[in-house]
């Protein structure tokens, strides 16, 4: 949004291409939505593919499954959960005219909630795993109790890891974001009338958010554990 | 097209300032956000592909004139076919037209300054650039020999050659193509110009509405595919090996998710064009607007749930193989209410021959020709005997090239005058329109009689008994290859000498031809107002 | 059309020399035919007429003044709809002719010969019931329906039998099967038709279709091995797989004798027939098809057995399957 300065008569954060603030508004909305499908595709893709392997080696998929500690999904889920309640304050404070060291608060609060998900899963979750010689690629051992399903529990790993990776990789992407947002605020960038990158942001991290429950769900959950 | 009545007349003089000369120097262009420039980028850029790609083509065909080959080792000659393969789909027609054509008139046609997001469109031509650099790096450095299908498990536990790195190469094309189709959603949701309805919109916008979402809604898909792909390579973890456990079916499956839709990527922009040119050299709005329009959602729709005709001999269960022989037949009809309503169009209409028009008539000829043997693999009994032969490489040729290639020709024809501000040379384009089309059935139509006969694609060596046809087929090459090479010249001939083209050469309607050429960088100098489309037949508008 | 022709003549090729029509040579041959002269019918027509439309519009209305105004063009709902619907009807006529063309050529006759097929880079190996073993050619009577089963050794590979109209997939980890009856006798090309790698252009044979009489001969004339059957049977006992299927039943593994052709209720609920692919599936993976009242003791057989072995052992399964059913009448 640099064109705010060359553009002295407009409001701020205003592009040239647009017709007025709330086209701009319309279009930033529907483009971050419209990436989110994308991501659904993206993500369903992967979720496809699980399901149809699930459904070949239904035996292995449980067994992989209960390898899994509900613990550290369950907690996850939490910390998640609260990240994605912050941000949505941090908006709110943003559209009802708050001071920016509110805004900056939230936003703060929500990268915390954000770096302790990743904290968790990597240095509790993963190397938990790779201590248990699950994680594919990475010294993975059959175990005798697995019997022939081993390459079964193996391929669950592999969707586990790849698919709980690429969430990582959209969470701290997601960092990113937030960081800039914080610069931005502090820099006086918002205003009731301007907090377009705070909503499309938050799209994309709630978006994320919801990713995790079905992640959760998929992983740790289903499979006859209870 | 549409006739505006403010903005008409606001086209400066040719000597005003315009996008073209409003800046100077390398680095306006590599930082430009102007949609116009990022076009002309995108035009260098897969011109260059396609000279790549063809290059390729014609070492295959020098090569197929015996039939033990005569140039190439097998393993080469593999390597070949793939990079022809891989930078054809993925580098040249899916970019195409959309990110040339489309970047510099989707704006302008619905009256608007630019797309949505300037700075992304930028973006994505570097993310494409990316793209290829690491894909021609990979080619350069040994090259991959799995055919651009990247079926597993050859191409994953199998294949000596750089998988990986293509694979990365075409992953990151994907975003490109990702953001370019998130732009124009937006964009032609978003930005069009007070009285731009959607059914006053031209057809080419439409064609470019469906095939970006396709783009959003499949590309994602084959990304993940092809990362599952990389991570079985490098990792050594089963996910389509059988032997652990992997379904290399399933990696058919996702890819042509993706890859049967892309195909309507690569030949609904090619439509519009085609769209536009009918109506442009006949002077007549296209028959049946709506039915036109909405046969490209209906076939952005369709193209969806037709992918498993391309596994018919896979041993998948008859009963999907009756569903997806169903659906294909389904997809089939839209592009034939295309073909009837443009046919139609002609019809009492003030037809000139302009070369884009000789373009555009030998598009629905080819199309058609190559639409109707789609017939051939879209039923059960015939595709059996038909699929992985050179019959399959003759139909698809006869759409993305005789399709989408020959359209995409028409079009920049068509638009030269309004991007680069100069008149083409109009008896060498048709000379070349007419050597293109010539050369092009030459090549492709003894290729159906090869699949016949049963030449499996792919060979490098073959029975002495095909070899008359691939005679013929590598004679009709390089007529193909002059009649490309043509235009290559006299366009590049008319940027310094070609006539001044004025705003409208064509006495064609649409904003695009309301504003000067080439047109200044904000398009309009005061904001279109748009009352009707496509009005040839009143009062409204003039042309010079 | 002089240019061409003379090209030809330069070429030292006559119009006599181009080939049109691959010899039809198999049961299905025909009925492949007519349907693809039907759609190349099709295909003549339509592109002929609307390419004569197109040429018939540029002559009569060409532009003959430059500022010429034509009329408003119209909308002709009954005319859009019948270029939908006439498209849609052919389509349906060609649907229900060649799916029912499908699924009458994808049931192989009960009474088929079987033969065994296994690609691997690069080349066929045809497995006769009987014991004999060809690479890159297969020899069948003529007139006697015969079902190739077939696997892959490494990557897709796909069979194709052009005279034959007859075409599928060879796929690693699985059985899939194609079925012909040869009308004619003679030799025919055979193709490897999915792409898989280096020298996939020469793994390429010859079918030998001979009288029965010829083909009795043939058999009898090559080196004499056991049947594919009696080869299992030592590799069953080889691998001692007899020490826990006992054929009484009361072993640890359950009974072989007269399982194949049966549906078996799994552990997991599912119930499934007892064919090649699950007999292979049971070698490779035994935990996945777990049988209730069995404890999942039996180990993997992956990477121990290679396919043509497997395919002994699935013959073995088969005949036992046989005797039972033929002492049992």
């Amino acid at each position: 949004m640099t064109e705010a300065a060359a553009h002295g008569a407009h409001p701020p954060g205003f592009a040239h291409q647009f017709e007025d603030m709330q086209q701009q508004r319309e279009a930033g909305n529907l483009g971050m939505w419209v990436f989110l499908v994308t991501e659904i595709l993206f993500f369903g893709g992967m979720f496809t593919a699980y399901i149809v392997y699930r459904l070949l080696h239904y035996e292995s998929f449980v067994t992989g499954s209960h390898l899994l500690e509900v613990k550290f999904g369950a907690t996850n889920t939490y910390v998640l959960i609260c990240s994605s309640l912050t941000m949505a304050l941090a908006i709110r404070s943003a559209q009802t005219g708050k001071r920016k060291g509110q805004i900056i608060f939230w936003l703060i609060l929500t990268m915390i909630f954000g770096a302790l998900f990743l904290g968790l899963k990597f240095t509790f979750e993963w190397r938990h795993d790779y201590i248990e010689h699950i994680v594919p690629g990475f010294g993975f051992q059959y175990r005798p109790e697995w019997g022939s399903l081993g390459p079964g529990v193996q391929m669950f790993m592999c969707f586990y890891f790849f698919m709980t990776g690429m969430h990582a990789v959209h969470m701290i992407v997601g960092l990113g974001i937030l960081t800039v947002l914080v610069i931005m605020t502090a820099r006086n960038k918002f205003s009731p009338g301007y907090y377009a990158p705070l909503e499309i942001s938050g799209l994309y991290w709630h978006f994320v958010d919801i990713v995790w429950i079905f992640l959760f769900a998929l992983l740790y959950l289903i499979g006859g554990r209870y | 097209m549409s006739t505006a009545t403010a903005g008409a007349h606001d086209g400066p003089p040719e000597s005003g300032v315009n996008y073209l000369n409003a800046s100077y120097g390398i680095k306006s262009w590599l930082l430009t956000t102007d949609h116009k420039r990022i076009g002309l980028l995108y035009l260098v850029s897969v011109t260059f592909m396609f000279l790549v790609g063809g290059l390729a083509a014609v070492v295959m065909r020098l090569h197929l004139v015996e039939p033990q080959g005569a140039l190439l080792e097998p393993e080469t000659y593999n390597k070949f076919f793939t990079m022809h393969g891989i930078i054809m789909v993925f580098f040249f027609t899916i970019p195409a037209v959309p990110a040339t054509l489309g970047n510099f008139l989707i704006p302008i046609m619905i009256g608007a300054r630019d797309v949505a997001f300037p700075k992304l469109n930028l973006l994505s031509w570097y993310v494409f650039i990316v793209g290829a650099i690491i894909t021609l790096g990979a080619i350069l450095s040994g090259g991959v020999d799995t055919g651009w299908t990247f079926y597993p498990p050859y191409s994953s536990l199998y294949s000596q050659s750089h998988v990986a790195a293509v694979a990365i190469g075409v992953f990151i094309t994907g975003f490109s193509s990702i953001l370019t189709g998130l732009n124009f959603i937006v964009t032609i949701h978003k930005m069009r110009a007070p009285g731009m309805t959607w059914f006053r919109m031209p057809l080419f916008i439409w064609a470019s509405y469906a095939t970006s979402l396709i783009a959003v809604l499949g590309t994602p898909v084959v990304a993940i595919t092809i990362v599952l792909l990389g991570l079985e390579r490098l990792l050594h973890v089963g996910i389509f090996d059988p032997a652990v456990g992997g379904d290399p079916l399933l990696f058919q499956h996702m890819f042509w998710f993706y890859s049967h839709p892309a195909v309507y990527i690569m030949i609904l922009p090619p439509m519009g064009v085609v769209s536009e040119l009918i109506t442009a050299f006949s002077r007549k709005r296209v028959f049946g607007y709506s039915f036109v329009a909405m046969s490209s959602l209906a076939i952005a729709v369709i193209s969806f749930v037709v992918w498993g005709h391309h596994m018919f001999v896979t041993g998948q269960s008859i009963y999907a193989g009756l569903v997806f022989s169903v659906l294909s037949f389904m997809v089939a009809i839209p592009s034939a209410i295309k073909i009837f309503n443009w046919t139609a169009t002609l019809y009492k209409g003030s037809i000139s021959y302009e070369a884009p028009m000789l373009y555009a008539m030998g598009f629905i000829g080819l199309f058609t020709m190559g639409g109707l043997t789609g017939l051939f693999l879209a039923a059960l009994a015939t595709d059996v005997h038909l699929n992985g032969t050179y019959f399959i490489v003759a139909h698809f040729h006869y759409v993305m090239v005789g399709g989408a290639v020959i359209a995409y020709l028409g079009g920049i024809h068509f638009w030269w005058p309004k991007i680069t501000g100069r008149l083409y040379p109009e008896r060498w384009a048709r000379l070349a329109a007419l050597l293109v089309f010539v050369g092009f059935n030459l090549t492709f139509f003894p290729q159906f009689l090869m699949g016949y006969m049963g030449m499996p694609r792919r060979y490098a060596v073959y029975p002495a008994e095909f070899q008359v046809l691939n005679v013929l087929s590598s004679a009709g090459a390089s007529v193909l290859g002059v009649g490309y090479f043509i235009p290559l010249i006299y366009l590049i001939w008319s940027l310094r000498y070609g006539k001044p083209a004025g705003p409208n050469p064509w006495g064609a309607k649409g904003l695009e031809w309301t504003i000067a050429s080439p047109p200044p960088t904000e398009n309009f100098l005061t904001p279109p107002v748009v009352e009707e489309a496509y009005n040839y037949s009143g009062t409204g508008g003039s042309h010079d | 059309m002089g240019l061409i022709q003379s090209g030809f003549n330069c070429m030292g090729v006559a119009w006599a020399t181009i080939p049109f029509q691959p010899p039809a040579a198999s049961s299905i041959a025909e009925g492949i035919d007519k349907l693809y002269l039907f759609l190349t019918g099709i295909t003549l027509f339509f592109t002929v007429l609307v390419f004569s439309i197109v040429f018939y519009f540029m002559v009569k209305y060409r532009r003959r003044e430059e500022h010429e105004r034509p009329a408003e063009t119209r909308t002709y709902l009954a005319l859009e709809l019948t270029w939908t619907i006439v498209p849609s009807l052919i389509c349906v006529v060609i649907f229900v002719w060649s799916a029912s063309l499908y699924v009458q050529n994808s049931r192989p006759p009960a009474a088929s010969m079987e033969m065994f097929v296994i690609g691997k880079q690069w080349m066929w190996h045809i497995q006769h019931p009987e014991g004999p073993r060809e690479i890159n050619a297969l020899h069948v009577p003529v007139g006697v329906p015969v079902k190739l089963t077939m696997t892959s050794q490494d990557v897709i590979h796909d069979f194709y039998i052009p005279a034959f109209r007859v075409k599928k997939d060879a796929l690693p980890g699985r059985y899939t099967s194609l079925w012909f009856q040869a009308t004619q006798t003679g030799t025919f090309h055979f193709f490897c038709a999915q792409y898989c790698g280096t020298s996939h252009s020469e793994m390429i044979g010859w079918v030998y279709v001979m009288s029965p009489s010829d083909y009795a001969a043939w058999l009898a004339a090559g080196e004499k091995t056991d049947s594919m059957a009696q080869q299992g049977a030592r590799l069953f006992d080889h691998l001692g797989c007899g020490s826990c299927h006992v054929a009484e039943g009361n072993g640890r593994g359950p009974s072989l004798a007269g399982v194949y052709g049966k549906p078996e209720k799994l552990q997991s609920g599912e119930t499934r027939v007892v064919d090649e692919g699950l007999i292979r599936q049971a070698i490779m993976v035994p935990n996945s098809v777990q049988l209730p009242n069995y404890a999942p003791i039996m180990p993997t057989y992956q990477g121990q057995v290679n396919e043509e072995q497997v395919l002994q052992l699935v013959a073995y399964v088969k005949s036992l399957g046989s005797q039972e059913r033929k002492n049992g009448k």
